[in-house]
């Protein structure tokens, strides 16, 4: 019962990440309708924000009465540097700012990653709406190539570690709260957290198109883009904000990813087909269908990842996503909600 | 002649030509030169040319044609590879059994695989094939290890039984073979500084190249070929007109599919190892980027679509910083160095960069891919007088995708 | 030691095509009856397959640091490296049997076809006569095999599976990196000293073969010293997100976590078991530890401040002389030049690939041929020191090096990024020497190739 519960909480997190993942292609690729193969490297790139703003905030000098380690006559750098923060605002605040880089950089991947999507849309996609699937296929993975590799270039192969702060550190006893032994269900706090931000996320995205006006002129644009446009509305101004939005919501995805997983420069690439499969299980063109796909992948990926699920079905763990989406595109033709005639042909 | 209308036979014996001549188109630099590093002329690549040629002109018939976007295709070309392997540790080096196997197993598999995914269209279908492609990929990395070989894969050992085989004398190898003639087996011509290399294996992939090609022309200008475009541009007035597409539809994919198997099995006759990763996504998307890179619905395009990118990968990446710097040595210092420092991101590690700038290029200028460059050209000749015969054959046999 | 019949370079070389001051691509010609790729110019080409793209790029980025630095020594330049330490003194530091050393450079992507199609242009192309380097058990077994076939000496870099010089070992190969195995062997002691002969173990396993081999060994050698093995998972290699593999850890009771897991899913799966505050728990009245069998100083690098304290396996490290004395003598040596050059010290796996060059360029000159069959007779059962790792057998059986193997530990404060781990022990190579006739390395040797 506990190994469930505890599966379950796992699952739950695990879907958040992949629900949020899954949000900003579904608005791009399930509404715009643009193949964005790019959407790995958007994620990328937001994790790499906060990678970036961690390296700004510890830069530094070394101190005049350093030693270095040396072997056999030659030595390597000096010892630590001290940060330029800790210098200016005194020890203990420049650390707690170093600390709390990763939160902090959602306030500077917002802007940056807007930024980018906006001069992706305006630049490249915009020309490839009318353009077959597989035009916008060859164009937007040749981007994501090359995004990859600038970051390759700068920052190297290597995973980069960008830990959460200390004050998320460790795990919370779920377990004791509920009344079972102690230590049988822990979950970290910085998941908490993560969970926490993708529903903060995710309904403040449902809340914008639903409620606002901006929001319904976007989906009577995705419905039918041209009689919106003969009505006299600008909506190639908005389906430009939309790809500027969809690119800071990839882009948090991945800023609140990198203390999970160190970042490195592939990352988009390993998340990339698992968010098409999330968006297209949950059917083209919904949005409630790409957080409810993700949620239950995340799910049944948990329970296939227990020990006696492994001893009855050796490797399930392997294939789980892959068999529930056939299942699921064999059961129901357009994924759980999907619409009608959006890439279908 | 064969079947063919003129212009599709001339198609055929320019690529026949360009088949045969490989071996000296693909060397045109001298040995020792500092443009030898651009040739291309060995065996490995010759074959990987021809193969993945096989691979992408197989897939353009289902994609090209029915405009269905399979995304698992490398778990066709991986089954029969592993089908080629099997059948040369058990029965015989011989290839042609192999390579037959490997050709009913991928068709078999992409029967099962197409009847369920062709339920369903467009994205659906295409997330669909993903999923087998993974799924077989990620099996036969881990719990399928005993058929498999798994992560190290397999390989031909002295102590195969291959039944058929007289026994290995002591210090010979297993080598693939057809009837005697080692795949490996090579002749070489001097010309002067020039060396060309003719490999056995080379030619039986070429072959297999051209009896592809040849085969796909005949497709696509069959009745089966138009039903195939008729479910591209309109499936469902199709329907409305009393015909079922979904046998036409699977028919193209069980035959896209052994393309891809007989593919699979030549990789394992001319270098006798299967690895698991020849399954993984990217080798599907590798194929469905050829094909649309070269230019999807033409006959063409695909070959020159898997030649770009096997090109860059096998000869883009090999470039290192020491041979710019050999390159570029008769310049002045400075301005060597500042060239080898803009060059140096684009080329050797940094190939998969180059890549991504052609694949953009490519898609951005020229909306038909490669062979649309091709068209341009033909048509900029036909206007100064002199028409490029073979330019204005592939121009016309342009067929947009989708 | 040196069969000189078999070489027919006087014969290939007037086949050669005048002018061609290069090294010409002879694989054809070896069919005359000598070997392929001999070297019929006043140059000899070598051929470093490394990664290039892909998660291990940086890895191979080191390997290929240490290949142009082994190049710059075996040709006079530098001051010598690890060549004033060695206990042979065949290299005099002009080349290779007088051949200036040139190298081609290509990309395995770590994946097992590329590697090969790379390895096969080097070979077909290049006109190289050695292979060398890669960062994976796949990737060395593939190109093993196909240096075998074509009769070209292969020098593998990192790779860790016992299937390399076990039931895919291969006359033309050698190995000079230690493997799952040794790992086991040279862990278990520490670890009962360290934890007690009183575990419970849980073992997370990278779902291939390497982990397959290093989940036995850990298994076979924990368990022989009284540990209990709770259980053993094993994961995708492209999992991301290993939450769900380790909360279920504490609950089973285990007080120890073994990764079997290198790369990118070792620097999740440590970093995901530290997030869950497994270390600071304590299970069975003991503190909870997490043991990671192999390290490698560029995962350490990943997996940041998640290291301190964990326990792991290493082939070379570069503070090893400094801090066990003589014995390594060669290491300063080698980080001094490699530090010159590049401002940062090696990397075990630029280690190996160094040394895996000089053996080849020594093995030659001591044959007097760069016959790869007289190369091979040359390396079996070669005994030699002053390389780093103290005295050292090429095993003639497998092809493999046995060597002292260090355990290191995960510092607590590092001082920069490049002095992550500190030395706990090195185990003496006696204690993790085979048979090389047990189950887990059964295999066929074959006979050398020279490409006839």
């Amino acid at each position: 019962m506990d190994a469930i519960l505890l599966q379950i909480l796992n699952g739950l997190d695990k879907g958040s990440a992949y629900a949020l993942i899954a949000l900003g292609l579904t608005l791009i690729f399930g509404t715009l309708g643009v193949v964005n193969f790019a959407h790995g490297a958007l994620f990328m790139l937001g994790a790499f924000c906060a990678v970036t703003l961690n390296r700004l905030l510890s830069l530094g000098f070394v101190p005049e009465d350093a030693s270095a380690t040396s072997v056999g006559g030659f030595s390597f750098g000096a010892a630590k540097e001290t940060p330029y923060v800790e210098h200016w605002f005194g020890e203990s605040v420049g650390a707690a700012i170093i600390d709390w880089s990763v939160p902090l950089s959602i306030l500077f991947a917002i802007p940056v990653m807007i930024g980018i999507g906006v001069i992706m849309e305006r630049g490249l996609i915009k020309h490839f709406y009318k353009r077959p699937h597989a035009d916008q296929i060859l164009v937007t993975f040749g981007l994501a190539i090359v995004l990859q590799e600038i970051i390759k270039f700068y920052y190297g192969a290597n995973p980069i570690p960008t830990p959460a702060p200390e004050a998320f550190r460790g795990s919370f006893d779920f377990g004791a709260l509920v009344g079972f032994d102690p230590n049988t269900i822990i979950y970290p706090y910085w998941r908490l957290v993560y969970f926490a931000f993708a529903a903060l996320i995710i309904g403040g995205v449902f809340a914008f198109l639903q409620f606002t006006t901006f929001g319904m002129v976007v989906r009577a644009g995705m419905a039918d883009r041209e009689t919106v446009g003969l009505l006299g509305i600008n909506i190639d101004r908005r389906f430009t904000i939309m790809f500027g939005i969809a690119a800071a919501v990839a882009g948090l995805a991945g800023v609140m990813y990198t203390p999970i997983n160190s970042p490195n420069y592939h990352m988009g690439m390993d998340f990339l087909v698992l968010s098409f499969v999330v968006v297209v299980v949950g059917g083209m063109g919904s949005l409630p269908g790409a957080v409810l796909a993700g949620f239950l992948l995340g799910i049944l990926e948990s329970f296939a990842s227990m020990a006696a699920v492994l001893e009855t079905l050796p490797g399930i763990n392997q294939i789980v996503i892959y068999l529930v989406a056939i299942i699921i595109l064999l059961t129901r033709p357009r994924g759980l909600m999907g619409r009608k005639g959006v890439m279908e042909e | 002649m064969l079947g063919l209308t003129k212009k599709d036979f001339a198609l055929l014996l320019v690529v026949t030509a360009l088949a045969l001549f490989a071996p000296f188109i693909l060397n045109p630099f001298p040995e020792g030169s500092g443009m030898a590093q651009f040739n291309a002329g060995y065996p490995d690549l010759m074959q990987r040319f021809a193969i993945f040629g096989i691979f992408a002109i197989g897939f353009n018939i289902l994609f090209g044609l029915t405009g269905y976007l399979s995304f698992g295709h490398a778990a066709f070309l991986g089954v029969g590879s592993y089908a080629a392997i099997w059948m040369m540790k058990l029965l015989t080096d011989n290839i042609l059994p192999a390579m037959l196997l490997s050709v009913v197993i991928a068709g078999l598999f992409s029967l099962v695989v197409g009847y369920i995914s062709l339920r369903r269209s467009g994205i659906y279908f295409a997330i669909l094939t993903l999923a087998f492609a993974q799924m077989s990929y990620a099996l036969a990395y881990s719990v399928l290890t005993p058929i498999t070989g798994g992560e190290t894969g397999l390989q031909l050992k002295l102590n195969d039984p291959r039944i058929l085989d007289a026994a290995l004398a002591p210090g010979e190898r297993a080598n693939a073979n057809l009837f005697g003639l080692d795949m490996t087996a090579s002749h070489e011509l001097y010309f002067g500084a020039w060396q060309f290399t003719f490999n056995a294996g080379y030619y039986i992939a070429a072959a297999c190249l051209i009896l592809a090609f040849y085969l796909s022309i005949r497709i696509f200008r069959s009745p089966f070929g138009m039903m195939l475009r008729a479910i591209k541009s309109n499936n469902t007035r199709m329907t409305y007109t009393g015909l079922n597409a979904r046998p036409y539809a699977l028919a193209a994919f069980v035959i896209s599919g052994m393309y891809a198997g007989l593919a699979g099995g030549l990789m394992v006759a001319m270098d006798t190892q299967v690895g698991p990763e020849r399954m993984f996504w990217t080798a599907s998307g590798e194929v469905v980027l050829m094909t649309i890179l070269g230019g999807a619905g033409t006959l063409i395009g695909p070959v020159l679509g898997s030649g770009v990118i096997k090109y860059m990968e096998n000869i883009i990446s090999k470039i290192n910083g020491s041979i710019l710097h050999e390159w570029f040595s008769w310049m002045p210092d400075g301005l060597e160095d500042a060239l080898v420092t803009l060059i140096y991101p684009f080329v050797g590690k940094g190939w998969h960069l180059t890549l991504g700038i052609v694949f953009m290029l490519v898609v951005i200028f020229l909306p038909g891919g490669l062979v649309e460059g091709g068209q341009r050209i033909g048509r900029m000749f036909r206007r100064n007088g002199g028409a490029s015969r073979a330019a204005k054959d592939i121009a016309e046999q342009r067929n947009p995708a989708e | 030691m040196s069969k000189s019949n078999f070489t027919r370079r006087g014969l290939l070389k007037t086949s050669a095509v005048a002018g061609a001051g290069l090294a010409l691509p002879t694989y054809l010609r070896a069919q005359e009856g000598g070997f392929t790729n001999a070297p019929d110019g006043d140059t000899v080409t070598l051929g470093f397959n490394v990664p290039q793209s892909g998660p291990y790029a940086d890895e191979g980025a080191d390997e290929l640091r240490a290949y142009e630095l082994a190049v710059e020594h075996l040709n006079g330049g530098g001051d010598g490296g690890m060549m004033q330490t060695f206990s042979s003194d065949a290299l005099q530091g002009n080349g290779i049997m007088g051949k200036k050393v040139e190298f081609v450079t290509g990309d395995t992507q770590t994946k097992s076809d590329a590697a090969r199609a790379s390895a096969k242009s080097m070979i077909e192309k290049d006109g190289a006569i050695m292979i060398t380097g890669g960062s994976s058990s796949g990737v060395a077994v593939a190109v093993q095999a196909l240096c075998q076939e074509a009769g070209i000496i292969f020098m593998a870099g990192l790779t860790h599976s016992n299937d390399t010089t076990g039931k895919d070992k291969k006359a033309n190969g050698f190995r000079h990196f230690f493997n799952s195995w040794m790992s086991g062997a040279a862990l278990a002691p520490v670890l009962a000293g360290e934890y007690g002969k009183d575990r419970k173990a849980y073992h997370l396993t990278a779902d291939y073969n390497w982990g397959y081999t290093t989940e036995d060994a850990m298994r076979k050698e924990t368990e022989a010293m009284g540990w209990e093995t709770v259980n053993a998972v094993k994961t995708p290699l492209t999992q991301t997100d290993f939450s769900s593999y380790i909360a279920p850890v504490l609950q089973s009771g285990a007080d120890v976590l073994i990764l079997n897991h290198y790369g990118g899913n070792m620097v999740n799966s440590l970093t995901n078991a530290v997030q869950f505050g497994l270390r600071e728990k304590t299970v069975n009245g003991k503190q909870f530890e997490i043991i990671v069998p192999l390290y490698s100083e560029l995962m350490a690098r990943g997996a940041g401040k998640n290291i301190s304290g964990i326990l792991g396996s290493q082939n070379w490290d570069w503070k090893l002389e400094n801090e066990k004395g003589d014995r390594y003598k060669g290491t300063n040596a080698f980080v001094q030049s490699f530090g010159e050059k590049y401002g940062f010290p090696p990397s075990q796996a630029a280690q190996t690939c160094y040394v895996q060059t000089l053996l080849y360029a020594d093995a030659v000159e001591r044959a007097g041929s760069f016959n790869p069959c007289a190369v091979v007779e040359a390396l079996e059962g070669y005994e030699f020191d002053g390389l780093g790792n103290g005295p050292t057998l090429y095993r003639a059986a497998d092809h493999q090096c046995f060597k002292d193997v260090v355990v290191v530990r995960g510092k607590e404060n590092p001082e920069n990024e490049f002095d992550l781990v500190e030395i706990v022990e090195v185990t003496p190579a006696e204690k993790v020497t085979y048979e090389p006739d047990i189950p887990e390395f059964e295999g066929t040797l074959g006979e050398c190739n020279p490409g006839a």
